[in-house]
């Protein structure tokens, strides 16, 4: 499972930002083709947060679809399922533009 | 005192800090002058024996070195020491919970049990997983799938991301395929709509098939040895 290892790396990213600070949230990104699956990742998150400054904090997945610029027809298009294919012409050559995101994009914090 | 709540954007790549110690390891290997492939598979694809068959080839005339990555066992260890070449076992069960892949740290907390200076080709097993290796770069220069035909056609489509990343595909165990229902070209198929530009070879760690063409093609990619380099007669 490596939603764990995922969930450990943004425990990790969130304590060292927060500065000492009590970390309320943790939004992140992740994209639709790193296959991981958002419960998994939460209860990853909950264990590994246990007894760190991120410990109680909200984690908020935020998947992010993925999309592909295709070499052949040079359109873009959101890709659905493998094999990846550009939804204008259904060339296989394309250019991964997002859908790879494993993003700690912001966290809420308590200040004093 | 009222505490109040602030955002603050991090915009934070969560794989930031592992694949910069990836970094510093490959530099370590550059350093040292030693060629890293990662070999990576679902469990009982046949990767420790795919390494049996390629150090029986190539130690006579390549250095190499092992770094065997297991939750818990030195079996794969132990059934590669009679090959007499550097091999370090690391095991991820002390780590949390027992990983399910080698990271770039722990690859790292290896490195000083290797003698890299003497080592040419440097093959890390890595635990056997079709998910998480494939996420954590350990600061290879290549790397290695093994898949064996018991496992499937639709594999690529279910796990993506590891044939993706592969430099190299090795369909092993074809010295079973009489036996099963197993449909070749539609999994040569499904594996180039996930990685159209990866080469594969066809290869059987029993009988040895496709072996020759491994070993040519790690061969190919190593630089030309130094005219001097010893090399171990064991």
């Amino acid at each position: 499972m490596h939603e764990l290892s995922i969930a450990d790396a943004i425990v990790q990213v969130a304590g060292r930002q927060a500065e000492g600070r009590r970390v309320t949230k943790v939004h992140v990104k992740v994209g639709h083709l790193r296959q991981v699956v958002p419960s998994a990742l939460a209860f990853g998150f909950g264990l590994v947060a246990q007894g760190t400054p991120v410990e109680g904090a909200e984690l908020e997945v935020e998947t992010v679809p993925a999309v592909g610029w295709c070499r052949s027809c040079g359109a873009e298009s959101t890709l659905e399922g493998f094999p990846l294919r550009c939804g204008e012409c259904g060339g296989l050559d394309l250019e991964i533009t997002a859908g790879e995101e494993l993003l700690v994009e912001y966290l809420e914090l308590e200040e004093a | 005192m009222h505490r109040t709540k602030v955002r603050q954007v991090v915009r934070e790549n969560v794989l930031d800090a592992n694949d910069a110690l990836a970094r510093a390891n490959r530099e370590r290997f550059d350093e040292a002058g030693t060629y890293v492939i990662n070999v990576m598979s679902s469990p009982g694809a046949g990767k420790t024996a795919l390494l049996e068959r390629v150090l029986e080839r190539l130690r006579a005339t390549l250095r190499t070195g092992i770094l065997e990555g297991d939750v818990q066992t030195t079996l794969d260890a132990e059934r590669l020491a009679r090959f007499h070449v550097p091999i370090v076992q690391v095991n991820t069960d002390p780590g949390f919970g027992g990983e399910c892949h080698l990271d770039a740290n722990m690859v790292r907390s290896a490195l000083p049990e290797l003698p890299l200076e003497e080592i040419d080709l440097l093959l890390i097993e890595n635990v056997g997983n079709l998910v998480c290796p494939a996420e954590f770069r350990v600061g290879e220069d290549a790397r290695v799938m093994v898949f064996s035909v018991t496992e499937g056609e639709e594999k690529p489509l279910k796990y993506p991301l590891m044939f993706r990343t592969a430099d190299l595909v090795l369909v092993n165990k074809i010295d079973l395929l009489d036996h099963l229902d197993f449909d070749l070209e539609k999994f040569l198929g499904y594996l180039k709509a996930v990685n159209p530009t990866a080469p594969h070879i066809l290869t059987s760690a029993r009988t040895g098939a496709g072996v020759g063409a491994f070993c040519s093609w790690l061969e190919e990619r190593l630089p030309p040895p130094a005219l001097d380099t010893p090399v171990s007669s064991e």
